[in-house]
């Protein structure tokens, strides 16, 4: 019954595993639900993928639900998004007539499992409205915010502060993503598996193998940037970055590639930008993968040289820790969670223009040695700070915490 | 000196880790800094100054507060960085009496400024509190000649726990090694002297490690002697 801990021990150290088992003695036998809005594709999804078995392993009742919507429903939730990390985008209110109405319509197949349980995890704004359709709740009630939140446009903001007051905590991934909310705002960056197909350990011929699938010269250098076709993404600025390095690097290959999640509705029209940026370039490789693309996404990023992600609004940047995980630079837009991951001449470059990304990238591809010891200290920097193990003995903290009071300000095991 | 050892526990091995919390207080300019400084929690006021030694870093930084870090950084104000960059947090009583004395600095500095130094809007300074999880390792050490074996086996956050948050819980402000040798008497008088002489608001977690294994082996407690 121990079997998954124990195989994140052989990464983590048995102290870590350790500290997870000295919490959940706590909250063993405690109902826990986590709601989101996808199941497949995007980082929540990847993270509640293993969290939720991992909580199980130390004892909790825990389960996952996904609400469900229409198309409209996602079309204003993507309005929502797009307008807490801060375009000035007004929501119709026919769309958050529907968004108040999914959210109803899940409330009533959700509401028994919601009302009982002792702690709800509500991801991001899609499902923030369940608890006010829940008057009977018993439990805590947590909303889970993965976006950057720190300067929302103000109108969509309000809407949503609003619904999310009364929840008994929040969590943000960042400090300055924190809000003015009348109830304890805790700040937990998210994190990765190590052991998940994106993230393990792959042979050689993998990566050959995926290589040779994508038409990917091993012999020329090879810069990456996996994200959502999505213009907070900055896709335009990679291409533009790329062709900035190429005069300086002529074989220089890029690969975009792009998952799409059930979620997004603007992935599409994204991608068609992309394609005509890249003007049918055979250097530029645009991959739209599947959202079980895994493994692939494994290979391309070890095959990388480097790995960019030059965003111009990020929650996180979970493909940044993926990067660094596998022992390669990043070159990231200095923006939310990138921040607090990319660390200037330690484990990557933090840009602000295309300009920046095509400089470091020349730079880094012309000092091989700084490129690999780059490599090594970004893989310790993830294994001591962004791993799930982190990830989750922050939440059962949480949780203690908000079983047990905050007390003197310490939680003492064992 | 063997009648104290008998009577003496076992020194306990902890670990810890730090939740942090948003106060959801700020400041953008050197005067809300001040007014903040007034109304936040003690447990700020100590994230502040101590808990950056358990946040990931690859240098040590230039200060070893996050106000004089700010000052530097966000205000651009050399001047202020440095008076609150040498405060050092062991030489006062208690947080309140820390508090004062940063209260004290930015005011004179606001003073003598002939502008308020602001910061843009992304780089305000951001209280945040924090919760210590403390766990029990289930390492027992009974005799201080085997402390020296498990030193260099701690990770930081029990380093940080042991030699830094011990000085918080202790009424005496010591950490627990020297707590701990204060049981048996006046046998490791010399070694608590020498490990008192420690700074560990200078030091880093990483150093004072090899630090204390150096006072042992002087002492010629464990080890070489």
């Amino acid at each position: 019954m121990t079997g998954l801990l124990d195989s994140y021990a052989e990464v983590t150290g048995k102290a870590t595993i350790e500290h997870l088992r000295q919490l959940s003695k706590i909250l063993e036998g405690k109902t826990v639900v986590h709601v989101n809005s996808t199941r497949v594709g995007g980082g929540v999804a990847e993270i509640l993928d293993k969290m939720v078995p991992l909580k199980q392993e130390l004892g909790l009742d825990v389960s996952w639900e996904v609400i469900k919507g229409e198309p409209a429903f996602y079309e204003c939730t993507k309005g929502f998004h797009n307008a807490l990390q801060g375009m000035p985008i007004d929501i119709p209110d026919k769309l958050l007539e529907v968004y108040e109405a999914t959210n109803a319509e899940n409330a009533e197949r959700l509401r028994g499992q919601l009302e009982a349980a002792d702690f709800v995890f509500i991801h991001d704004p899609q499902p923030a409205r369940l608890l006010e359709l829940c008057p009977n709740r018993r439990g805590k009630w947590v909303w889970r915010c993965h976006i950057d939140l720190s300067r929302p446009y103000r109108p969509v903001w309000k809407y949503l502060g609003n619904l999310v007051r009364d929840y008994d905590a929040s969590i943000f991934s960042l400090a300055s993503f924190a809000r003015s909310l009348p109830h304890t705002q805790y700040i937990i960056p998210p994190s990765i598996d190590p052991l998940s197909e994106k993230n393990r350990q792959l042979k050689v011929s993998d990566v050959q193998a995926v290589r040779k699938e994508y038409d990917l010269d091993p012999d020329r250098p090879l810069i990456l940037q996996v994200s959502r076709f999505d213009r907070f993404k900055d896709p335009l600025g990679v291409i533009r970055a790329y062709h900035l390095a190429r005069e300086f690097t002529p074989h220089l290959q890029l690969v975009l590639a792009g998952g799409g999640a059930s979620d997004d509705p603007e992935g599409d029209a994204v991608l068609r930008e992309v394609q005509m940026a890249a003007g049918g370039d055979p250097d530029i490789h645009i991959l739209l993968l599947p959202p079980d693309a895994h493994h692939t996404i494994n290979a391309l990023q070890r095959a990388a040289d480097i790995i960019l992600q030059k965003s111009l609004k990020e929650g996180f940047g979970l493909t940044v820790t993926e990067g660094l995980w596998k022992g390669k630079p990043v070159i990231g837009g200095n923006v939310g969670g990138i921040r607090i991951q990319v660390i200037d001449h330690h484990t990557g470059y933090l840009v602000d223009t295309p300009e920046g990304a095509a400089l470091w990238i020349r730079y880094l591809l012309n000092h091989r040695d700084l490129l690999q010891g780059m490599g090594v200290k970004a893989h310790e920097f993830v294994r001591d700070n962004f791993l799930i193990t982190r990830h989750l003995r922050d939440y059962l903290s949480l949780m203690v915490t908000l079983l047990r009071g905050e007390g003197d300000g310490r939680i003492e095991l064992g | 000196m063997s009648k104290a050892k008998t009577e003496v526990k076992p020194f306990a091995v902890n670990d810890c880790a730090m939740l942090s919390i948003a106060t959801g207080i700020s400041a953008q300019n050197l005067r809300e800094l001040r007014d903040r400084l007034c109304e936040v929690p003690e447990s700020s006021i100590y994230y502040h100054f101590w808990g950056m030694r358990l946040r990931p870093r690859f240098e040590e930084p230039v200060y070893n507060n996050d106000f004089a870090q700010w000052a530097q950084e966000g205000l651009h104000d050399r001047r202020l960085a440095e008076r609150l960059g040498v405060i050092d947090p062991p030489s006062f009583s208690g947080i309140d009496e820390l508090r004062e004395e940063l209260i004290d600095v930015i005011e004179e500095r606001l003073e003598e400024a002939e502008y308020v130094p602001w910061a843009k809007p992304e780089n305000g300074f951001r209280f945040i509190r924090s919760i210590l999880v403390i766990f029990d390792t289930g390492v027992r050490v009974k005799r201080p000649e085997d402390l020296i074996s498990i030193l260099p086996k701690l990770s930081r956050s029990s380093l940080y726990y042991h030699f830094i948050d011990a000085r918080r819980r202790s009424p005496e402000g010591v950490d627990d090694v020297r707590a701990w040798l204060a049981g048996f008497g006046e046998t490791y008088a010399e070694l608590q002297a020498e490990i008192a002489t420690i700074d560990p608001y200078f030091t880093s977690l990483s150093d004072l490690s090899r630090l204390l294994s150096e006072s042992f082996q002087r002492m010629g407690v464990g080890g070489r002697s």
